[in-house]
């Protein structure tokens, strides 16, 4: 990347209207997609620096940073991760934060079948339950504590399927292959509203939050782009979209 | 314990997956490698198009198919609903139905060769003999391509136990029913237990160099033969 440096310079000095673009080149938890797009868009404007993004899971996001992926910053699914490059020594101490608290919703395509969330999972009126791997995903992890804390969790074990991650877990609702499943408010709500299907958002309290970590690597601590857009992360602008896509921030 | 009780399961069920799907196969792709080898039907290229379209599609891209196609909005679901079946994403038949597509290329490609290269002749001969078209077929063709069928079954079986991308996206990792042995891998390496991920991803490397070799060393006999 230094090398680079001033070639993307010289690209900066040609573009009309911008002091000093750099080019950040991040990790983004695949459950952050939507908003972050939205985010980026607008920083992007805000500043003139550009922002590219890789999308995946938190799990391989790591081990691809792990073995020299060429990342600047990683905004993950969980506090884990974070905390572990902190650790090793790749993730920068003292950039960490929680830039986004995730809420669970039990989920329906079927605008009618999900009322009263406790009562069906009791009922069991329903062929799969759909849910994100709780060995990998945390919002996996946050769907078997609601399950627990609603005590069905042995009922609902033969009925239970798993995704590797909320993405698929909200693909395997979305197209009815199961009545219903815990994925992302993010991925269901849009302008604070559930817009589709059916869902009943579960309470807080019935799981441990979801806190999602970023963390800024070693490579991009120099990156006035990387810090600008931490910094932007926390700003009201970056908040009011996170808000909008259904997650919660400190 | 080398390979932990889970890993054991999922070794089972993979190669219990292969083995149906290869079975299926044999049943499935003889009559299409037949049709392919022998016809001269305008269809011939668009069939045999279709047949080698899982060589080039991405897994993800199948699966997702086969998974609204086979959900209860789809057309194969709402078959097998009326069936009585019931759906078959998140089952071991589902898997074998994505296998079947997935594999079908490695067992119709090798058998059709086989039989593109007994040519006429012998059949035209056991023709003139009497012989009906089941007889020619079973007594000469067969025997003659048998060395195409070993090889197609091998591929097959072996492409089936290294099948990941279809799997994950119909399977829901249910353990014993739907998680084979690649999908557990990747759980592994998903979750950071690395040294769980070598143990298991290292059985998976011999054994399907022990199946590939067993192929290839076998090769020269069928020159000979």
């Amino acid at each position: 990347m230094p090398r680079l440096r001033p070639l993307l310079l010289a690209f900066s000095l040609a573009a009309p209207g911008t002091v000093c673009a750099e080019e950040a080149q991040i990790a983004v938890a695949a459950n952050f997609t939507a908003p972050m797009k939205a985010i980026i868009a607008r920083f992007e404007d805000d500043t003139g620096h550009s922002v590219k993004v890789s999308f995946g899971s938190t799990g391989k996001l790591y081990a691809q940073i792990q073995n020299g992926a060429p990342f600047e910053a990683l905004l993950a699914a969980d506090q884990r991760r974070p905390e572990l490059l902190e650790e090793e020594g790749v993730g920068v101490p003292g950039s960490r934060f929680t830039y986004a608290i995730g809420s669970l919703v039990l989920w329906s395509a079927d605008a009618e079948k999900v009322e009263d969330g406790p009562a069906l999972l009791e009922s069991g009126d329903f062929n799969k339950l759909s849910i994100a791997n709780p060995k990998l995903a945390p919002y996996g992890e946050a769907s078997v504590q609601t399950l627990e804390a609603l005590g069905v969790e042995q009922a609902i074990e033969p009925k239970l399927v798993m995704g590797e991650n909320i993405a698929q877990a909200y693909q395997f609702v979305d197209t009815g292959n199961a009545d219903i499943g815990f994925v992302a408010l993010s991925q269901v709500m849009q302008g604070g509203e559930i817009v589709k299907g059916s869902g009943w958002i579960v309470p807080g309290e019935m799981h441990a939050p979801i806190r999602q970590d970023a963390v800024i690597l070693e490579s991009g601590k120099d990156n006035p782009a990387v810090t600008e857009l931490f910094a932007y992360l926390q700003g009201e602008k970056a908040k009011a979209i996170i808000h909008d896509f259904g997650y919660e921030t400190e | 314990m080398f390979l932990t009780e889970t890993d054991l399961e999922a070794i089972a069920l993979t190669l219990r997956l292969a083995s149906v799907t290869t079975l299926i196969l044999f049943a499935v792709g003889t009559p299409i490698a037949w049709w392919l080898a022998r016809t001269h039907s305008r269809w011939k290229g668009p069939v045999g198009a279709l047949v080698a379209l899982p060589l080039v599609l991405p897994p993800s891209v199948l699966g997702f198919y086969l998974l609204v196609t086979m959900g209860p909005n789809g057309p194969v679901g709402a078959v097998t609903e009326a069936l009585g079946i019931g759906l078959l994403p998140f089952t071991f038949w589902g898997l074998v139905v994505g296998s079947v597509f997935y594999s079908l290329p490695f067992m119709v490609q090798p058998v059709q060769n086989a039989f593109e290269a007994i040519g006429e002749r012998p059949l035209e001969a056991a023709a003139t003999l009497r012989a009906s078209p089941m007889d020619r077929f079973f007594s000469v063709a067969l025997p003659l391509s048998l060395p195409g069928f070993v090889t197609a079954g091998i591929l097959t079986f072996a492409h089936t136990v290294g099948e990941f991308g279809v799997v994950l996206m119909i399977g829901g990792n249910i353990p014993g029913l739907t998680r084979v042995a690649s999908v557990q891998i990747y759980d592994y390496v998903e979750a950071l237990e690395y040294g769980n991920a070598h143990r298991l991803a290292a059985v998976l490397l011999v054994f399907s160099f022990l199946v590939l070799l067993v192929l290839y060393a076998w090769r020269p006999d069928r020159k000979r033969a």
